[in-house]
């Protein structure tokens, strides 16, 4: 523990969010802006027979209209699609659609107007003739031999088929298997709902050919590269990309968005400024979507309850067309976790990457990981009650002992560290799971519906080794800069690739780097979301900031305090390696003479004024490392929670919630605290109440908060979380990812406790959410087999 | 979120009001505007006009005496759910005003506009007509006294006509009332809420009446279940008994998303035993 590292250092960032002050892109005004809005599809699927724009074009204060026609002659490219798995079929996916809507909220019409209200009015004045086409939904069975085929040379609507793991060895352990248990389940599509709807704004220089473009993103450098390099084809060196206060991403900020490309471009074309900021209901017929798989799989196992074997095969929708890293989230960041915790051998997995007449699904919080978990956390619970043993013993009799890390497992991850079964016994010992047990008990002689739920779900997070990456079918590298840029008064500005729309990097970064050279917090200043000042930058994903961002300012900082030390010793006339570098009070002083010592400012100063620099050394003291990490890091928890199912409304009640976590080293106790309640209460919401719904027919049914049911406070009692701590060997920090762990734990904690309530019912599944109707049928269902 | 061109007109009185509804085109009232403004950012609503009548003196506030309550038309909910005239003269309306919405929605809406609007998903409707209430209309005919059982007329349609405001609603005393809800856990509008009304005259149910909303396009008086309970004394089989056939009335029950009919239905049966038998044991 450092002087700042593992302190609850309150978050920097808060004061201006707290008092309003938060620069966020629909806040922006520039001269002469005009404003953007979008003439969407009803149809999920349908023929564009005509756009008829008069009406709208001749209403006052409208500026302009464009059609898909225009953005395709006004040199508009196709959006990319950047994970692409090896044959891949990538549907082209136009900017704005010319002759074919793909999904209901597909655009179709971009109003440009001098006010948004304007512009609202234009884009209901715009006549769209459709020819209605049929369409089709489901992940699996859009793949029917009578769902209509969605694009030219796309057979089958599949995208793709992956597989990884040891088929023999899967289908040798279920020859072999004592007992097997089988579950088929939908992992039903979420709308990630940020606080904030995505915008966008730029502007165009037309003397200096430069265009600036403030977008919601969370990673802002890889969408300057998509608009330069694929979509907007303004070099990228004419290009800057802003990204300020960002009110929340949970993945569906990662990716490149046809509105990012429509208002630089209509920018351009009206010499005028201009921006587009989504409504709620926009933002959840359009931004990408998560999970929505349909799987088929079996656990096979030895009758003392050795997991043998467990086959995979899933349907994942990946919507209507590859959003940014869609292939990503259902092979690489899905299949690679189905070992789960445990020492299971023959792992094999399976997916179908499917086209629908829906929108786009990619990362959401978790992304792949909380498929995985919950898939397999339902599993080891039916083959607890079919071996009639306890669900936790069972977990941990199968876990990876802590003397295996680093551990192989048999879908390509090396886990790096970790001690599972302390984890469990953690938690068991928190939430008083006997004690647990025993109520139950009695609560089931009074006719209460009481279950409880334990899981030990695993994670890789800090993605990742480029290399592997690129091997996996990845476009890019995922590596991340860091800049520790000391001016001469000793005053530091940290440059990084990471981006925070939530996270609190302003404060965990500046933490780590103030620590690394013994400066006060407050003399370090973190700067992020900007092209035109950080060099380049991967962004924030996939729990990956700590680890990648934080370790390439660990390196900037080891870079910073080897030249001081150069300098100070020189400066002190003793030789280098007499010197120290003193972290605690940030100054180089003589081995054995604390006295003989100069500050970090003094340094700094030096190196600037260069009036007295040791021979060969460079003035200026400015760093910056490209840290790619050697691998994913690999946090894990057990979540235990009890609820009780009212035998009459069916609703669900979470009495209890209790989550250990083990995250690594951590930098800010409080920040990881509140990730993991984040992600829990998301979790929960997965369980208990969200679903995006499509009719049959594709009509979106979940366009407004009215319908879509995210979690409220009143859903959960107070959250007890606790920590332990395996560093991790990877980073230099030993931190693993914590933001997506609480998801990822939260809906199989939930789901399991809901069906051991119902288990004296005969219910061994429902589907999620656990809705009160749900759980009607399944019980009425269970009791009409029984009879 | 951004609603289509529309002028606005504040009323000074209700004469005021009236008079605008019947001369400028389209108009639509406005008091709380907590159902009216949001489906008009969503653009179902387009009035051309809005009549806000929310600063009209004299339409807000409740008065209690031996006969029942009069609550004016712009008493929001949080004011009724916080009275304590209403919590004794009818705690069941207290129960149902406590139930609207969430806290925002509470302190802007008002029961005038709430009947008015006559939401299939309100929590008020099914509680006027379990608990009797009359509702007092003005315009340009003059001042009429609707009964809760003629107001509500089918979905978002009432029998007022297009220049009638709503000026007042008069509930009698009845300790024997209850509300409950299952709450849409996105809207919060009612999946079901059932206002059950109990009085009784030497330990026998003298009068029952069983309010519903959220299940049918339009709250209704469920007859059946009023019937099997009266003139007998109210046990716990014979509230079961009643609350089971809750669904009789309920032909044209609607599904959504979240909550089938038919589930509908079932939750309409569990809430209504447990709302008569609330009902019940305060009507002693």
């Amino acid at each position: 523990m450092g002087r700042y590292v593992g302190h609850s250092v309150k978050r920097r960032e808060d004061p201006r969010f707290i008092q309003g002050k938060g620069r966020y892109v629909a806040n922006l005004e520039l001269h002469g802006m005009a404003h953007v809005a979008v003439k969407r599809s009803p149809y999920p699927h349908a023929r564009v027979v005509g756009v008829d724009s008069s009406a709208a074009a001749a209403m006052d204060g409208v500026i302009a209209v464009f059609t898909g026609r225009d953005f395709a002659d006004g040199g508009c490219g196709a959006l990319p699609c950047g994970w692409l798995v090896p044959d891949t079929k990538v549907p082209e996916r136009p900017v704005v659609v010319t002759d074919r809507v793909m999904h209901v909220g597909d655009s179709v019409a971009v109003v440009v107007a001098e006010d948004p209200y304007t512009a609202s009015d234009a884009v209901e004045a715009i006549e769209v003739e459709y020819e209605s086409l049929p369409s089709v939904v489901d992940a699996r069975g859009t793949t029917d031999a009578d769902a209509p085929q969605l694009h030219d040379g796309i057979e089958g609507n599949v995208s793709y088929y992956w597989k990884l793991g040891d088929s023999e060895a899967c289908k040798q352990a279920f020859a072999e298997a004592d007992e097997t248990v089988e579950l088929e389940l939908v992992n039903q599509r979420l709308i990630p709902t940020a606080m904030e709807p995505r915008a966008a704004a730029a502007s165009w220089d037309a003397a200096s050919e430069e265009m600036t473009v403030w977008t919601t993103s969370q990673n802002p450098h890889p969408i300057r590269l998509l608009l330069s390099a694929f979509t907007l084809g303004i070099p990228e060196s004419k290009l800057r990309v802003i990204s300020p206060d960002v009110g929340g991403g949970f993945g569906s900020k990662i990716f490149h968005y046809p509105e990012e490309v429509i208002v630089p471009w209509v920018a351009r074309q009206i010499g005028r400024p201009a921006k587009w900021v989504a409504t709620r209901t926009e933002s959840q017929m359009t931004d990408s979507h998560g999970r929505d798989h349909v799987t088929v799989a079996r656990l096979a196992m030895k009758s003392d309850g050795t997991f043998t074997g467990l086959d995979v095969e899933t349907w994942a929708n990946q919507g209507a067309y590859l959003s940014t890293f869609a292939p990503l989230i259902p092979t690489a960041l899905y299949i690679t976790l189905l070992a789960g915790n445990y020492r299971t051998k023959g792992v094999f997995g399976r997916v179908h990457g499917t086209l629908t007449n829906t929108v786009p699904v990619d990362a959401y919080r978790g992304a792949g990981r909380p498929e995985a978990a919950y898939l397999v956390e339902r599993l080891v619970d039916l083959a607890a009650d079919r071996l009639g043993r306890d669900p936790l013993d069972l977990r941990k009799q199968n876990a990876i002992r802590k003397e295996e890390f680093p551990y192989q497992t048999p879908v390509a991850f090396l886990y790096d560290s970790g001690d599972y079964d302390r984890l469990m016994s953690t938690a068991a010992a928190n939430a008083d799971y006997d004690g647990m047990r025993r109520a139950q008990e009695e609560a089931r002689e009074e006719g209460r519906l009481r279950g409880v739920g334990v899981v030990c779900c695993i994670e890789a997070s800090g993605p990742a080794p480029s290399a592997v990456a690129g091997s996996l079918g990845s476009a890019v590298g995922f590596w991340e800069s860091g800049e520790v840029r000391v001016h001469p008064t000793g005053q530091i500005s940290v440059f990084t690739g990471s981006h925070t729309h939530g996270q609190g990097h302003e404060t965990t970064l500046a933490q780590v780097v103030a620590d690394e050279l013994g400066v006060p917090l407050e003399s370090v200043e973190v700067v992020h979301g900007d092209t035109g000042r950080i060099n380049f930058g991967m962004g924030t994903y996939g729990s990956r900031s700590a680890c990648v961002g934080g370790s390439a300012l660990v390196r900037s900082a080891e870079k910073v305090r080897a030249k001081v030390v150069k300098i100070g010793a020189h400066l002190l006339e003793a030789a280098e390696e007499d010197v120290v570098y003193d972290r605690d009070a940030g100054r180089v002083h003589v081995k054995g003479s604390p006295d003989r010592a100069k500050a970090f400012g003094e340094i700094a100063f030096a190196a600037y004024t260069a009036h007295n620099l040791p021979e060969g050394v460079e003035p200026g003291l400015d760093f910056v490392s490209f840290y790619d990490p050697e691998n994913f890091t690999f946090p894990a928890s057990s979540h235990i929670c009890e609820v009780e199912v009212c035998p009459e409304t069916w609703q669900v009640r979470i009495l209890r919630y209790v989550a250990v976590d083990d995250v690594g080293k951590v930098i800010n106790p409080m920040i990881v605290e509140g990730q993991i309640q984040g992600g829990v209460v998301q979790g929960v919401g997965q369980a208990l109440t969200e679903t995006a719904g499509y009719a049959e027919d594709g009509s979106f049914l979940t366009g407004t908060m009215l319908e879509y049911a995210v979690p409220r406070a009143d859903l959960l009692p107070g959250i007890e979380v606790d920590r332990i701590e395996t560093p991790s060997p990877h980073n230099p920090l030993g931190v693993k990812g914590a933001g997506e762990m609480g998801t990822i734990a939260a809906t199989p904690a939930v789901a399991n406790a809901v069906l051991d309530a119902l288990r004296p019912l005969g219910v061994k599944h429902v589907e999620l959410p656990l809705t009160p109707e749900r759980i009607w049928r399944a019980v009425r269902d269970a009791q009409s087999a029984a009879a | 979120m951004y609603p289509s061109r529309f002028d606005y007109h504040r009323a000074a009185s209700i004469e005021e009001a009236v008079q605008l509804l019947g001369s400028v085109e389209g108009a639509k009232l406005v008091s709380g505007g907590h159902s009216l403004i949001p489906a008009m950012k969503l653009r179902v609503a387009q009035p051309t006009a809005l009549v806000d009548i929310g600063r009209i003196e004299g339409l807000s506030g409740i008065s209690s005496d031996e006969d029942g309550l009069a609550i004016g038309a712009l008493t929001t909910h949080a004011e009724v759910a916080a009275s304590a005239a209403v919590k004794s003269a009818c705690p069941g309306l207290a129960e149902a005003a406590a139930a609207i919405g969430d806290i925002q929605v509470r302190n802007r809406g008002t029961i005038g506009g709430s009947l008015a609007h006559n939401d299939p998903g309100a929590d008020y409707p099914g509680a006027m007509l379990a608990f009797g209430a009359e509702i007092t209309a003005v315009g340009s005919n003059g001042e009429r006294t609707i009964a809760a059982s003629d107001l509500f007329v089918d979905m978002f349609t009432t029998c007022l006509d297009e220049t009638e405001v709503i000026t007042g609603v008069r509930i009698p005393a009845a300790r024997g009332t209850a509300y409950l809800k299952h709450r849409h856990p996105a809207s919060s509008y009612a999946v079901v809420g059932v206002a059950a009304r109990v009085a009784t005259e030497g330990g026998d149910v003298s009068e029952c009446a069983v309010g519903v909303n959220g299940v049918t396009g339009c709250a209704v008086l469920a007859g059946p279940v009023s019937e099997s309970l009266c003139g007998r004394p109210a046990n716990q089989d014979r509230i079961r008994t009643a609350a089971g056939r809750v669904g009789e009335s309920l032909d044209g029950a609607v599904g959504d998303l979240y909550a089938s009919a038919e589930f509908r239905v079932h939750l309409a049966e569990v809430h209504a035993r447990r709302a008569l038998a609330a009902a019940a044991s305060r009507a002693g």
